[in-house]
């Protein structure tokens, strides 16, 4: 072997390091990429079913979403969930023939030919969104009883991830809940407290002076109070969580946004003609 | 500087020679992962792992690494094993793993690793480098867990995520102090700690 300051021993060396690190850091992330794949989509899954309030166990009894084992999940998911990809612009599913399973909106959001600007009146932070979404059909037998759409949006120091539930009303919010986000905890990080997640239920969307099939963007009535609403908001708005004023505006924001008809207010115009003429 | 004893070599940083404590290393992560004792633990034993494992490695190759380029090998080395211990945590603790995000990456800034492989491992042979590796991964723990004990208490009202004092907004008594869950908290609670051992152990205080 070359003497060890020489320059044939610094490639030497560089050159073995690397070989050896590469192949450790590479294998082990194939290795494990299936494990980590699964375990991503046990969360997603895990959520949707936070936010349509469908975490039970075995036995029936609810329980923290957390909770249920990945099993318990999947049975639960399995049964009541329908998976659809939707077109966002125009409110309709992709046609079953062109769905890649595999499909990842986080990714897309990012990709030029599947994203498209955000625009409109409310900001969520991000300057372009996903063209295509995941949304999820909670169904009571036949009858669907619910949609759970996916919403994100800038906080305070980091984009949240969530689910908003729907009901079949399309007006009524059945549940909220957040899977991702680096707030601080205890203050902006109090918006996965279950006790604020909770007081999101039954909360209006839109004026209830006008149908979903009329509402625009001006209707949006839902987000989050600063302090605790005001009585003639206190059917659309929840209390705002002391200390993460910038965080609660956020969630206003993208739920706003959301809601919109820049999100997803043609999906919601579009179910609600349908069920009116089934 | 005569050859230290396995003991002293792992049990000496935790309070005699702490890295956060007496050489103010790696502030920073202890500062963003330890509003909670869950992530404080999680990140504390991932810490322990690369420290650990990266002075042995560097140690096993000391003869070879030419001097030119052995802090970019260092880094090397440093760098894969933060990515390996990131790539096992988000398989087999997702939850946790979520939590700390990147701080898991950044454990390769964390200028303890560095410090000691460095320092320690380029002289000393591998089980006395893992040894020190591994004494100095716990004297960070130590802090980390300490300092994150009085935030989660204070600042949530929990100790692993479990109520101790539950808060107001859970419908207790307890009113949080959030500043107990802001950085500037944790600076004043390792000053506090540095303060206390220095107390106890005069000879760390320096010359003023």
């Amino acid at each position: 072997m070359p003497p060890k300051d020489s320059i044939a021993n610094t490639f030497l060396v560089s050159f073995v390091l690397c070989v050896v690190c590469s192949l450790l850091v590479s294998s082990a992330a194939v290795v494990l990429k299936p494990l980590q794949q699964k375990n991503k989509e046990l969360d997603q899954r895990r959520n949707v079913l936070a936010a349509a309030g469908l975490t039970v166990d075995r036995s029936g009894e609810e329980v923290a979403a957390a909770d249920m084992s990945g099993t318990e999940v999947e049975e639960v998911f399995g049964t009541r969930v329908t998976r659809r990809l939707l077109d966002i612009e125009t409110g309709e599913y992709v046609a079953d023939g062109e769905v890649d399973a595999q499909f990842d909106p986080k990714k897309a959001a990012k990709t030029p030919e599947l994203n498209t600007p955000v625009t409109g009146e409310f900001k969520i932070g991000p300057s372009s969104r996903e063209k295509q979404t995941w949304v999820y059909l909670i169904k009571d037998g036949e009858n669907v009883e619910q949609f759970v759409v996916p919403i994100y949006g800038m906080g305070l120091w980091s984009t949240l991830y969530g689910f908003v539930a729907v009901d079949k009303d399309l007006a009524t919010i059945r549940g909220l809940t957040y899977y991702e986000h680096g707030e601080t905890p205890g203050l902006g990080g109090e918006v996965e407290n279950p006790l604020w997640k909770s007081k999101w239920v039954g909360k209006k969307i839109y004026d209830e002076a006008v149908t979903v099939a009329d509402a625009n963007n001006d209707d949006i009535k839902t987000g989050v109070a600063k302090g605790a609403p005001t009585a003639e908001l206190a059917a659309y708005q929840v209390d705002g969580i002391s200390g993460a004023t910038i965080t609660c505006n956020g969630v206003t924001a993208m739920l706003k946004y959301w809601f919109s008809d820049q999100g997803f207010a043609p999906y919601f115009k579009k179910l609600a003609s349908e069920q009116g003429a089934g | 500087m005569a050859s230290p004893t396995a003991k002293e070599v792992l049990l000496k940083p935790i309070f005699d020679n702490n890295p956060i404590g007496l050489q103010i290393l790696g502030i920073c992560s202890a500062l963003a992962v330890t509003t909670q004792m869950m992530t404080s633990l999680v990140m504390s034993i991932a810490v322990i792992i690369v420290t650990g494992c990266a002075s042995a490695s560097v140690s096993m190759i000391r003869q070879r690494i030419p001097s030119s380029i052995r802090i970019i090998v260092q880094m090397v080395v440093i760098a894969s094993l933060v990515i390996l211990v990131d790539q096992v945590l988000k398989a087999f603790l997702f939850e946790t793993s979520k939590r700390l995000s990147v701080f898991v990456g950044l454990i390769i800034t964390n200028c303890i690793v560095m410090g000691r492989a460095e320092g320690f491992a380029m002289k000393n042979d591998p089980k006395m480098s893992f040894l020190d590796g591994v004494g100095n991964g716990l004297g960070y723990s130590f802090i980390l867990l300490a300092v994150a004990f009085f935030r989660e208490l204070f600042g949530s009202g929990k100790l692993f995520g479990i109520n101790v004092m539950t808060p107001i907004t859970e419908e207790g008594w307890y009113n949080p102090n959030g500043l107990m869950l802001l950085s500037p908290s944790a600076f004043f609670l390792i000053g506090i700690i540095i303060w206390i051992i220095r107390t106890f152990k005069p000879d760390q205080i320096e010359e003023a």
